[in-house]
C-alpha cells in the first residue's frame, strides 16, 4: 500500500489531500446550507467521490480545461475555484461566480478552464470535445477533460462526443465517474455491462478502471492519459469506481428507499480522504497534526466563503435583463 | 452599404455564401467550418466548396453525422476563443441538436454571468419545393425564435447572404443563417469586396400606399410576385423584407403600418403559432389606432410537408395565395367609415 503513495512525489500528495479536503468541507457546508432552507433551487452534493475530481484535476495545468456535470462543485473547487464566489453563486448572490444567473448546476469558472457544470446530463461531453479541438486547432499542448457520471454513457450526445473525439484525434480524456446510479436508479438497472469503460474500446481508445476511492490511483491513470492527449495521441476513457454519500439531489431531505445502509456504510469504510491520510501517516509523510492543520486552514476557508455568501447581496431585479446577448 | 460604391458581379446566393465563407477565412485564422460532408466535397449544396483546399482540413472538417456533437463543437470552440461555423445540413436536422442549441449555446453567456462569449454561427438550410418531404423541408425558426440567446437570420437575395453571413460570423453571440434551397440557384449582383449589413435590421424592398406586406426568405420574391400582380388591380403593396428574424426588426414594420394602415404577414412555415403571431401582436400593441384591418397572415396549412409536388405545390404559400391573402386585408371596409 506504501510503496503506492511513495511512487508519487511528496507535493502532489498533499496536493491531492488538499483538494479533496477543499471539496469536502466545502460541500458539507453547503449541505447544511441547503438543509436550513437557505440556498434556492437544486442541490448535487459530491461528497464521496472527492478522489475523482482531486486525481484528474492535480494531473492538468491552469489552461487546460475540465467540461462537468449537474455534480459539478468538486470539479471546479478541484480545477482551483474561489469557495467564496462558489458559495455566493449556490445562494443566489449577485457576488457569486455567475453574478447569481446560475447557481449550483452551472457554476463555472472560464479563466480556471471550468466550462461549467451542467443540468443536462451528457451534455458537457460534446463541449469539452469543442475545447479540444480548439486545442488541436491552435496546435498548443492544452487538454481538455470531459467529466461524466456513469448515466451519461447511456445519452446519445455523450456518445456522438466520444466518437467524434476519437475520429478527429483531439486531445481529450474522458473522465468517467462511475458512482452506481443514475439519480435513484441502479446502474444494473440501466446497462446490461458491468464495467462502464467496456465502451470505449467502441469508439477506439484506450480505457482502464481505477479505484475512485483512491486518489493516487485516480491521478497516476489521469496523468498517463493527459499524457498520451498532450503528445497527439488522441483521447482515453478512465472510469473511476466511486460512490456517493448523499442522494441525487439534496442531502436526505426526500428520503427515498433505494439503497441499503450497508452499502452506504461499506463504501464510507473506503472514504478517500482518511485513506490518503493513513496512507501518508504510514509512509512517515504527514503526521495527525499536519493532518489536522490542513483541516483547519480548510475549515477556516469554508467558513469565511459562508460568511462571504450570507453577507452578500442578491442581484438587483433591474439586472434580469443584463448578460443575454453580447453587445459588441 | 450600397451595392453600387464598389465591383459587383452576378452571383448566386449559394455562390454569395460561399464567396463570404473564402474571404471571412482568409482574413480571421480563428474561423473555422465543420459539419457533414464540408470539407472534401465543399457541402451537398456546395457552400462550402473550396475551403478545404485553401485552408486544409483543421479548417474545413469533415465530421460524423452527430448533429449534438456539431453543436457542442462550436460551442467549445467559440468559449475557448475560437470563431466556429458549424453546418447542420438540414433545418430539420436542428431539432436533433436543439439541446446543444437551445440548452446549451443559447444560455452559456447568461448563466455564466455574462462571462462566456459565443462567437458561432451555425449554417443551414430550409424551406420546401424540392419534394424533400417532411424531414427535409421544414421552415422552423419560430422554434429557434423562443429562445432567448440566439440570433436567427433568414436571407432572400445573393447580396443580402453574402452581407448578413458577414455580419453573422463576425457577432459574438450564437446565430443560425438559414438559407432556403429553392434560392441557391438565384442570382442577384454582389459586391466583390466584404461587407456587413447589420443583423436586426429589415428592408423596404417596394413602397407602396395600400398595405404593408411583411415577408422574408423564399417569401419576399412571392410576395413581390403577388405585389405585381396587385398593382394591376390598383392595389400598391409595400413589401418588407425583415433579414433577420431575432432580433426582429418592429420598428421598421410599425413605421410601416402606421403609414399604410393595413398589414400582412406572409411566411411559409405553418401559420399556427408562426412568427406572423408574434408580428400581429407585436403591431396591434404599437399601432392600434393606425389600423383600418386585423393584421391578415398567410402561412402554410396545419400539416407536415408533403412529397408529392401536387401536394407541395398547395402547401407552399404561392403569389396567388398570398394576393388573395392581401386582397382580403385590404378589401375589408374601414370600421365606422
Amino acid at each position: 500500500m506504501n510503496a503506492n503513495a511513495l511512487n508519487v512525489d511528496l507535493d502532489t500528495l498533499r496536493d491531492l489531500h488538499l483538494r479533496m479536503l477543499r471539496i469536502r468541507l466545502f460541500e458539507e457546508a453547503a449541505g447544511k446550507i441547503f438543509e436550513q432552507g437557505k440556498m434556492p433551487g437544486f442541490i448535487h452534493l459530491y461528497v464521496g467521490q472527492e478522489a475523482v475530481a482531486a486525481g484528474v484535476c492535480a494531473a492538468l495545468r491552469v489552461d487546460d480545461q475540465v467540461g462537468s456535470t449537474h455534480r459539478g462543485h468538486g470539479h471546479l473547487v478541484a480545477k482551483g475555484g474561489d469557495l467564496s464566489l462558489m458559495m455566493a453563486e449556490l445562494m443566489g448572490k449577485a457576488t457569486g461566480y455567475c453574478k447569481g444567473r446560475g447557481g449550483s448546476m452551472h457554476i463555472s469558472d472560464l479563466d480556471l478552464g471550468m466550462l461549467g457544470a451542467n443540468g443536462i446530463v451528457g451534455a458537457g461531453a460534446p463541449i469539452a470535445v469543442g475545447a479540444g479541438f480548439a486545442n488541436k486547432y491552435r496546435g498548443n499542448d492544452t487538454v481538455s477533460v470531459a467529466f461524466f457520471g456513469d448515466g451519461s454513457t447511456n445519452i446519445g450526445a455523450f456518445h456522438e462526443a466520444a466518437n467524434m473525439a476519437a475520429a478527429l484525434k483531439l486531445p481529450v480524456v474522458f473522465a468517467c465517474e462511475n458512482n452506481e446510479y443514475g439519480e435513484y436508479t441502479r446502474r444494473d438497472a440501466t446497462m446490461a455491462i458491468t464495467d462502464v469503460v467496456e465502451r470505449a474500446a467502441a469508439y477506439g481508445m484506450p480505457g482502464v478502471i481505477v479505484d475512485g476511492m483512491d486518489a493516487v490511483a485516480v491521478y497516476e491513470a489521469a496523468t498517463e492519459a493527459v499524457a498520451r492527449a498532450r503528445a497527439g495521441d488522441g483521447p482515453s476513457f478512465i472510469e473511476a469506481k466511486t460512490y456517493r454519500y448523499y442522494n441525487h439531489h439534496g442531502v436526505q431531505v426526500l428520503g427515498m428507499k433505494y439503497r441499503s445502509d450497508e452499502e452506504l456504510e461499506e463504501a464510507k469504510g473506503r472514504d478517500p480522504i482518511p485513506l490518503l491520510e493513513k496512507r501518508m501517516a504510514d509512509a512517515g509523510l504527514m503526521s495527525p497534526e499536519e493532518a489536522q492543520a490542513v483541516h483547519d486552514q480548510v475549515a477556516a476557508e469554508v467558513a469565511a466563503a459562508v460568511e462571504f455568501a450570507e453577507s452578500s447581496p442578491f442581484p438587483e431585479p433591474d439586472t434580469l435583463f443584463d448578460d443575454v446577448y453580447t453587445v459588441s | 452599404m450600397s451595392a453600387t460604391d464598389t465591383q459587383t458581379r452576378e452571383l448566386t446566393c449559394g455562390g454569395a455564401f460561399n464567396e463570404a465563407l473564402h474571404q471571412l477565412m482568409a482574413e480571421d485564422p480563428d474561423i473555422f467550418v465543420a459539419g457533414e460532408d464540408v470539407g472534401g466535397v465543399g457541402g451537398v449544396f456546395g457552400g462550402f466548396a473550396g475551403l478545404q483546399d485553401a485552408h486544409g482540413a483543421m479548417r474545413a472538417v469533415d465530421t460524423p453525422i452527430s448533429e449534438q456533437a456539431i453543436i457542442g463543437l462550436g460551442i467549445g470552440a467559440a468559449v475557448t476563443g475560437l470563431r466556429p461555423v458549424v453546418d447542420l445540413m438540414f433545418m430539420d436536422f436542428a431539432l436533433v441538436s436543439m439541446d446543444q442549441i437551445a440548452n446549451q449555446a443559447a444560455k452559456l453567456k447568461y448563466m455564466f454571468g455574462g462571462k462566456a462569449k459565443l462567437p458561432m454561427t451555425i449554417t443551414t438550410a430550409g424551406g420546401a419545393g424540392l419534394s424533400a418531404a417532411a424531414q427535409h423541408s421544414q421552415s422552423l425558426e419560430a422554434m429557434l425564435c423562443h429562445v432567448p440567446g440566439l440570433k436567427v437570420v433568414m436571407p432572400s437575395t445573393p447580396h443580402d447572404i453574402k452581407g448578413l453571413l458577414v455580419a453573422s460570423v463576425r457577432d459574438d453571440n450564437p446565430t443560425i443563417f438559414v438559407q432556403n434551397k429553392r434560392l441557391f440557384g438565384m442570382s442577384g449582383p454582389v459586391p466583390e469586396e466584404l461587407y456587413e449589413i447589420p443583423l436586426g435590421q429589415a428592408n423596404v424592398v417596394r413602397e407602396g400606399a395600400d398595405v404593408t406586406v411583411v415577408a422574408y426568405s423564399r417569401m419576399l420574391h412571392e410576395s413581390m410576385a403577388a405585389a405585381e400582380r396587385l398593382a394591376g388591380e390598383g392595389i400598391d403593396c409595400e413589401v418588407i423584407d425583415l433579414r433577420t428574424v431575432l432580433p426582429l426588426d418592429t420598428e421598421t414594420v410599425a413605421a410601416s403600418a402606421r403609414k399604410t394602415n393595413r398589414v400582412v404577414i406572409v411566411h411559409e412555415a405553418v401559420r399556427f403559432a408562426g412568427l406572423g403571431a408574434e408580428i400581429a401582436a407585436e403591431i396591434q400593441e404599437s399601432c392600434f389606432d393606425y389600423l383600418d384591418a386585423p393584421v391578415g397572415r398567410v402561412g402554410a396549412p396545419f400539416t407536415p410537408v408533403p412529397f408529392s409536388p401536387s401536394l407541395e405545390a398547395e402547401y407552399v404559400p404561392s403569389p396567388k395565395r398570398i394576393a388573395e391573402g392581401i386582397r382580403a386585408t385590404v378589401g375589408r371596409p374601414v370600421p365606422g367609415a
